[in-house]
């Protein structure tokens, strides 16, 4: 009950030791920030989700067709991903008699928007209720975990039900429109997994670049639209709420690795498709970015960020297995931040103690 | 000589009240307190007992372990309460003014030697107002500091203007520096705007350094370890300007007056400007006090809660009035403005008018949550330390790590912005004092 109170009105809590005045920020304002950053890329996806629908089954649809289908595939994920999250979530802040965390607002948010949208309702409340528990809470809830809980869901999802998570039938909704029209059989690949299989041609010939750029084409629901993460992107780093640092890093090692790829000849996807392709973009600016996982120090973020994004276009490039590297690279990356940080800090004392040894 | 020193990191908070320069009244308290818990380190054994005479400068309490360190009665009068807490724990004595105050004879004799100058400091009870780094406690006798400091300025929110509180005690200032100059050099920082008109540029037999930039540009501490920075095993001091005021007064004249300007600040103050008081004060006196509002002895981010009851403190030159911001406002943290809180993030919009002044509360403005933007500590922290790190090795407790990350060089009042701009509401300063306790414990 306490925790909807404080949601609704701010605590009448006055300080008690320390500063006797505080700034107007708290957690709660940061978190619905990244939520507003992600509405753009989330309101695109769910027209996206029934544009690529109405393209596949060759459906007369208008602009709100396509809309209202989104819309309405959607909110079953949003439902359960909040309802299992926060569920859990509160249950948890009994257990250890503490507020609800609002960590769990923009991990509910991200996580319908990076998976597919058929994806059976009751693995999405697995794969929830893994991340929140095993991720989250076991650690100590919010701001203590070491991976990012969006990201460890989609991969528990992946692991678990890989029939359901990759290949090239689950990233166009098909569930209601396939009872009506019988063309189950009909795939719809990723602009990734075209460019991977079947070459820049192939890729060419179904999708523009400017069809990318925009997101008109299949991938999970957020990550389609450089445009509409653009916007999301401009407003953290406008606010300040995530890591330009990470980003632009992020960004740049992507970059330099898929160059790379084409000099040595493993890709002949231009280097700047890696971005406008599958999730990169959407990983860089809002997965990565998690202030929580991410390095902590100024000079770890530049590293943290560069080794995410040339470690995804790295798996993309080598990995004959799976394409969609920046879900790994990210997780990976959570791993060893730390140690970056642990790397940066260590420098910075020794140079400090030679400082103060000559002062 | 004079060295610059630019700071760029850091805050000032932008709150209403900032003392208007004039002098609203002198006030003669009926009673005065002495407090031993305005000084860290100090563990006090009574020398008087209720009904007691003493003169301005007789000893009221002393060192229980060093004996030779004494407090003593800011006025002349009757020991009329002695106050005690918890465990018998002694919290203040109550001393009943006479109305023509009388002065015990310290003779007026510029010191000589380092040895007459603490002589001077010890009797006189002027001892307590040196703090020595690190730790920030109450000087050892047997220190050998490198440097004393003095921050001639303080950046802190609405702090008293010392060139309006101390620009007529030059002589005093200069007696006072000469007097410690024979203990260590002292090294005086004057604030590099003000500095052709502050009279503190004319204090001699200083090293001098020109310091600019936001609070806590002010902080002796912040100033200590750019100019300085402490060592293991190395000590340094520091006194407060006005402290040292007093000190030289002492010198020039053989009498312990502490009479100062105390600025009455803060955007619950009926009216803001300075009262000549002395410390021990009680509150009520020095200011009108109406409705639910905190008083605290000491800027708003470091001072202390006196209570509506209590008394000004030792080291106090400023009292701040705030309203408790016990209201709850509806959907505050969602509203898209909010016109009356000020932010640094710029998921507010306080961004928008850089130059307004805010009615702040005590309110704490959300819930305390584990650390997660941390970034916002180095923007507030202009000292080459990791504020995340240091902090988080003193809620270990790890006197290893703690040192590496520079506990030597911070008093909470260095990181006492953190706690201001912490979306997590973490008690930084509590964190921090709460290291440099162990620290003291550990070391000794």
């Amino acid at each position: 009950m306490d925790a909807f109170d404080t949601f609704l009105r701010v605590p009448g809590t006055v300080t008690a030791k320390g500063a006797h005045v505080r700034d107007g920020i708290d957690l709660k304002r940061v978190m619905i920030m990244v939520v507003i950053a992600l509405v753009p890329a989330a309101l695109f996806g769910m027209y996206n989700v029934g544009l690529q629908t109405s393209t596949l089954y060759g459906l007369d649809w208008n602009f709100w067709h396509m809309f209202w289908y989104g819309l309405i595939r959607m909110l079953p994920l949003f439902v359960v991903s909040y309802v299992v999250g926060l569920g859990i979530e509160f249950a948890s802040a009994q257990i250890r008699g503490e507020e609800v965390n609002e960590g769990y607002l923009v991990t509910g948010f991200l996580i319908p928007l990076i998976v597919p949208v058929d994806v059976p309702l009751w693995m999405l409340a697995l794969a929830v209720a893994f991340s929140v528990i095993f991720v989250k809470e076991v650690f100590g809830g919010t701001g203590m975990n070491i991976w990012n809980p969006a990201l460890v869901a989609r991969a528990f999802l992946f692991f678990s039900y890989p029939s359901s998570m990759s290949g090239s039938n689950v990233w166009v909704s098909k569930t209601w429109v396939s009872a009506l029209k019988d063309v189950d059989a009909i795939s719809a690949a990723t602009p990734l997994a075209i460019a991977h299989e079947s070459g820049i041609e192939a890729l060419g010939a179904q999708y523009s670049f400017m069809d990318m750029f925009w997101g008109f084409i299949p991938g999970s629901t957020g990550e389609t639209s450089v445009v509409a993460i653009l916007i999301g992107a401009l407003l953290l780093v406008w606010t300040g709420v995530a890591s330009w640092k990470i980003m632009v890093s992020s960004i740049a090692g992507g970059l330099l690795v898929g160059w790379l790829g084409n000099i040595a000849g493993a890709t002949e996807l231009p280097f700047y498709y890696q971005l406008v392709i599958g999730g990169f973009l959407f990983g860089s600016v809002f997965m990565a970015t998690d202030p929580v996982t991410a390095a902590q120090t100024e000079t770890g973020k530049w590293i943290y960020g560069f080794l995410v994004g040339a470690l995804a276009v790295v798996v993309r490039l080598w990995n004959p297995g799976y394409m969609e590297g920046m879900m790994l690279a990210i997780l990976l990356m959570n791993t060893f931040a730390p140690l970056i940080d642990h790397c940066v800090v260590t420098s910075a004392v020794n140079r400090r103690a030679k400082k103060t040894l000559n002062a | 000589m004079s060295n610059n020193l630019d700071l760029k990191k850091g805050l000032n908070i932008p709150l209403k009240g900032s003392p208007a320069r004039e002098v609203l009244a002198s006030v003669i308290p009926g009673v005065v307190a002495v407090k031993p818990t305005d000084f860290k380190g100090f563990i006090p054994r009574l020398l008087v007992k209720e009904g007691d005479r003493v003169l301005a400068g007789s000893p009221v309490m002393a060192h229980k372990q060093i004996p030779e360190i004494l407090l003593t009665s800011p006025v002349s009068g009757t020991v009329q309460e002695i106050v005690r807490g918890e465990k018998r724990k002694l919290l203040a004595v109550l001393i009943k003014a006479d109305e023509t105050q009388e002065y015990v004879s310290f003779g007026a004799k510029a010191p000589q030697t380092a040895e007459e100058t603490k002589h001077i400091l010890l009797n006189s009870g002027l001892w307590g107002s040196i703090v020595q780094r690190p730790y920030g406690v109450m000087a050892g006798l047997e220190d050998k500091p490198k440097a004393i400091f003095i921050s001639s300025f303080s950046t802190a929110p609405l702090a008293a203007d010392t060139d309006f509180t101390l620009g007529d005690s030059l002589q005093d200032l200069q007696a006072g520096v000469n007097a410690l100059s024979k203990i260590a050099p002292v090294h005086l920082s004057i604030r590099r705007e003000v500095y052709s008109s502050t009279a503190f540029h004319k204090v001699e037999n200083v090293v001098e350094h020109l310091v600019s930039g936001p609070h806590p540009a002010g902080n002796v501490g912040v100033q200590i370890s750019h100019i300085s920075p402490i060592r293991k095993g190395e000590t340094v001091w520091t006194i407060a300007p006005q402290q040292l005021a007093d000190f030289g007064h002492l010198v020039n004249t053989g009498k312990l007056d502490l009479t100062r300007k105390v600025a009455v600040t803060g955007p619950a103050a009926a009216k803001t400007g300075y009262v000549i008081a002395l410390p021990g004060t009680p509150v009520k006196e020095l200011t009108r006090i109406e409705g639910d509002v905190r008083v605290i002895g000491g800027n708003v981010l470091s001072g202390e809660n006196l209570g509506a009851d209590g008394y000004l403190g030792f080291f106090q030159d400023q009292i701040t009035l705030l309203r408790e911001g016990r209201e709850r406002e509806w959907f505050g943290w969602a509203k898209p403005i909010r016109p009356k809180v000020h932010s640094t993030s710029w998921c507010y919009f306080s961004w928008l008018t850089p130059g307004k002044k805010y009615d702040m509360d005590t309110n704490l403005h959300g819930g305390v949550r584990a650390f997660v933007e941390t970034k916002c500590f180095e923007d507030v922290t202009p000292m080459d330390i990791f504020p995340i790190y240091l902090i988080k090795a003193c809620l270990a407790g790890d006197i290893e790590k703690m040192e590496k990350f520079g506990i030597y060089e911070v008093l909470p009042e260095d990181l006492a912005l953190c706690d201001y701009v912490d979306p997590s509401k973490n008690e930084i300063q509590a964190i921090i004092q709460k290291g440099i306790d162990l620290m003291i414990k550990e070391m000794a």
